[in-house]
């Protein structure tokens, strides 16, 4: 279920929208963070907040890479496959990361932190081999590089509840 | 050194600020339009520049704007595309993140030219850094009146809001792009009225790559004729963003005027090739142009010039590839993209990939036979069948792959396995580092599976 709060922020946004379904990637990326992905629910809370069938919003979320319509880890790792990446061995780089956390590509760590996925070039070719964690640009990627990272989300990850 | 214009602003840690960039004479253009230019001489002006879209089709940009009619409907729209999804180029995010007034400035102009009220910045979800430096920026136009009602006290008023896009290459697409906005499932269109005419919620549209707006200002305010001397050759016109990856010592997105010599690119502004590598070829403009081999190093990087012998420029993204880089796998890997990234909207397309890469597959794991060769040549011509002009360029590796190297693909077929993966092996660890030119310390102590080809 969504919050009021959140409902009703939505609402405002979208009414204040000459065209609700421009806001259609929008509302999906607020109950995603909300959900920690599309869930079924989310697919109709989102459809009817926008004026949209149930089945025209599932076109859109079906069809988006960053928009999950299965569970994901609460960092989403994509690994740039790209050419240039490629070239400066990405493949290393999803074998390291992998075999760190004990998954395959496309699975979630059982303790929900990390899902790893592949994903087309994202414009640091210069950096390459390079990834994405949650959307930030991390590039010239070394094994050692990569433990550091890894070791500073987990920390980041735990602090709250180490704090209540 | 050439004359700075589009990164003249560019530095290592932050973006241009709106002072900094007005003391470069930014904003001078857009005072001077609202205040004694028509939005036909805007038009104009960038018409006789010669100015041609930088988004890869290279279409002349004030060509575009002069599509919109005069008595057409309102409101119209600008579409500055940030889509930016070609594997090689990051040119645009390069721009928006080290002068975003000057992209600004540009969105602005071309908004003017063709009397648009609203601008709708589409943007990637990789570069949501860039999508914030926007809004904020936008606030600080805003405050300054540079942006909104009454644009700097005329009548003209305009505004822009960030689009973010879910993520998917097809969204670059002009036509896809605003099904996408208009919250639909964003394949492209074909047919009907011009999006000049009826584009967005069916009003006039004009979809700009970002690169092309930012050479709007100079423009405006130094002339056509400043323009077009900046171009290194005759029929090109104004500088270029020249992204450079792979095999170079100094990959980097470089300004130089448009036509410079790809050898000078490499090797003056990249640094060359990395220690131990030699030139094999590159893919000059991007993932959907052709391999271009050797014996174009000196071509001059201009629409023209390429267009002359056979090749694109597509987004001026050189991607380089040398000599211990297997050709074959790198077609698979480009195709792989291409077939993750088909919309599926139409079958040539959405069917073709996948048989093409299984073909590709079968070549590189040594399992080829030599009546693939016709076969991947008849698919790749099957392409032009294909409803947008995603799947055409898709292929344009394999028949860069068929023209010049089909030796290679020989080779993997008669030796049963790919060349390069035998040629390296006991030597993987060196090849890491050779590969990563020291760049990449320690990465050879990864104890990682592959073969030298990297796939
Ligand atoms: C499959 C496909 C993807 C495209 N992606 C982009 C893109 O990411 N950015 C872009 O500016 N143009 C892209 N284009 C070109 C646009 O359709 C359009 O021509 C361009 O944005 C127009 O801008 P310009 O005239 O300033 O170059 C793409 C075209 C195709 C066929
Ligand atoms: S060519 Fe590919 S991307 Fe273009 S419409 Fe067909 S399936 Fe979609
Ligand atoms: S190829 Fe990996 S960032 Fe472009």
């Amino acid at each position: 279920m969504l919050t009021e709060e959140i409902r009703q922020k939505i609402a405002q946004e979208i009414a204040g929208c000459e065209h609700p379904r421009e806001k259609a990637v929008d509302v999906m990326y607020v109950l995603q963070r909300h959900y920690g992905y599309m869930t079924d629910e989310a697919v109709h809370e989102a459809a009817q907040l926008l004026g949209m069938t149930p089945l025209e919003l599932d076109e859109l979320a079906t069809f988006y890479d960053f928009i999950y319509r299965q569970p994901v880890g609460n960092y989403v790792i994509h690994v740039c496959d790209g050419a240039a990446c490629w070239m400066h061995h990405e493949r290393a780089v999803f074998d390291y990361l992998c075999r760190k956390l004990g998954v395959e590509i496309g699975e979630t760590t059982l303790d929900g932190l990390f899902t790893v996925l592949p994903t087309a070039c994202i414009g640091n070719c210069h950096l390459a081999p390079a990834m994405l964690i949650n959307g930030k640009c991390y590039g010239l990627l070394t094994p050692e590089k990569i433990d550091d990272i890894l070791e500073q989300l987990v920390c980041e990850a735990c602090q709250p509840v180490l704090t209540k | 050194m050439s004359e700075m214009v589009l990164f003249k602003n560019r530095r290592e840690d932050r973006a241009a600020t709106l002072d900094e960039y007005r003391q470069s004479g930014g904003y001078e253009a857009l005072i001077t339009a609202v205040t004694t230019l028509s939005p036909k001489d805007v038009q104009q002006q960038v018409l006789d520049a010669g100015l041609r879209g930088r988004g890869g089709a290279g279409f002349p940009a004030g060509r575009k704007w002069a599509g919109v009619p005069e008595h057409g409907h309102f409101p119209r729209y600008i579409l500055p595309n940030t889509d930016e999804m070609e594997p090689g180029t990051f040119k645009d995010r390069i721009l928006v993140n080290a002068d975003p007034h000057l992209v600004l400035e540009g969105i602005i102009l071309a908004a003017y030219a063709v009397s648009a009220e609203r601008g709708v910045f589409f943007i990637r979800p990789s570069y949501e850094k860039d999508a914030e430096i926007i809004e904020r920026e936008l606030e600080v136009a805003r405050q300054a009146n540079l942006i909104g009602k009454n644009i700097l006290g005329s009548s003209f008023s305009f505004d822009i809001t960030v689009h973010r896009s879910g993520g998917r290459y097809i969204c670059g697409e002009a036509s896809a792009q605003i099904n996408a906005i208009q919250g639909k499932r964003p394949n492209p269109v074909k047919g009907g009225p011009h999006m000049a005419e009826q584009g967005l919620w069916g009003k006039p549209t004009i979809v700009n790559n970002v690169e092309t707006l930012a050479c709007v200002p100079g423009i405006v305010r130094h002339g056509a004729d400043w323009f077009k001397g900046l171009a290194a050759t005759p029929t090109g016109a104004g500088n270029k963003l020249y992204c450079v990856s792979g095999m170079v010592q100094q990959p980097d997105c470089y300004e130089l005027p448009i036509g410079t010599r790809l050898s000078e690119i490499i090797e003056g502004s990249a640094g060359g090739l990395v220690a131990g590598s030699t030139f094999k070829a590159c893919l000059p403009g991007g993932a959907s142009t052709s391999f271009m081999p050797k014996q174009f190093f000196d071509v001059e990087m201009d629409f023209e010039p390429l267009k002359k012998i056979g090749h694109r420029l597509g987004t001026g993204a050189i991607i380089v590839f040398d000599q211990n880089t297997c050709l074959v796998a790198a077609t698979l890997n480009l195709i792989e993209y291409f077939a993750r990234e088909s919309c599926g909207w139409c079958t040539p397309c959405r069917e073709g990939l996948p048989f093409i890469r299984e073909i590709l597959r079968a070549i590189e794991n040594g399992e080829g036979k030599e009546e693939y060769i016709p076969m991947l040549r008849q698919m790749a011509d099957h392409m032009n069948q294909a409803y947008c002009a995603f799947a055409p360029g898709a292929v344009q590796p394999v028949l860069g792959l068929l023209n010049y190297f089909e030796e290679e693909i020989r080779e993997h077929i008669s030796q049963k396995k790919c060349p390069f993966c035998a040629g390296h092996q006991g030597s993987k660890q060196a090849l890491w580092t050779n590969r990563g030119n020291g760049r990449y310390p320690g990465a050879a102590n990864a104890e990682d599976k592959f073969a030298s080809c990297p796939i």
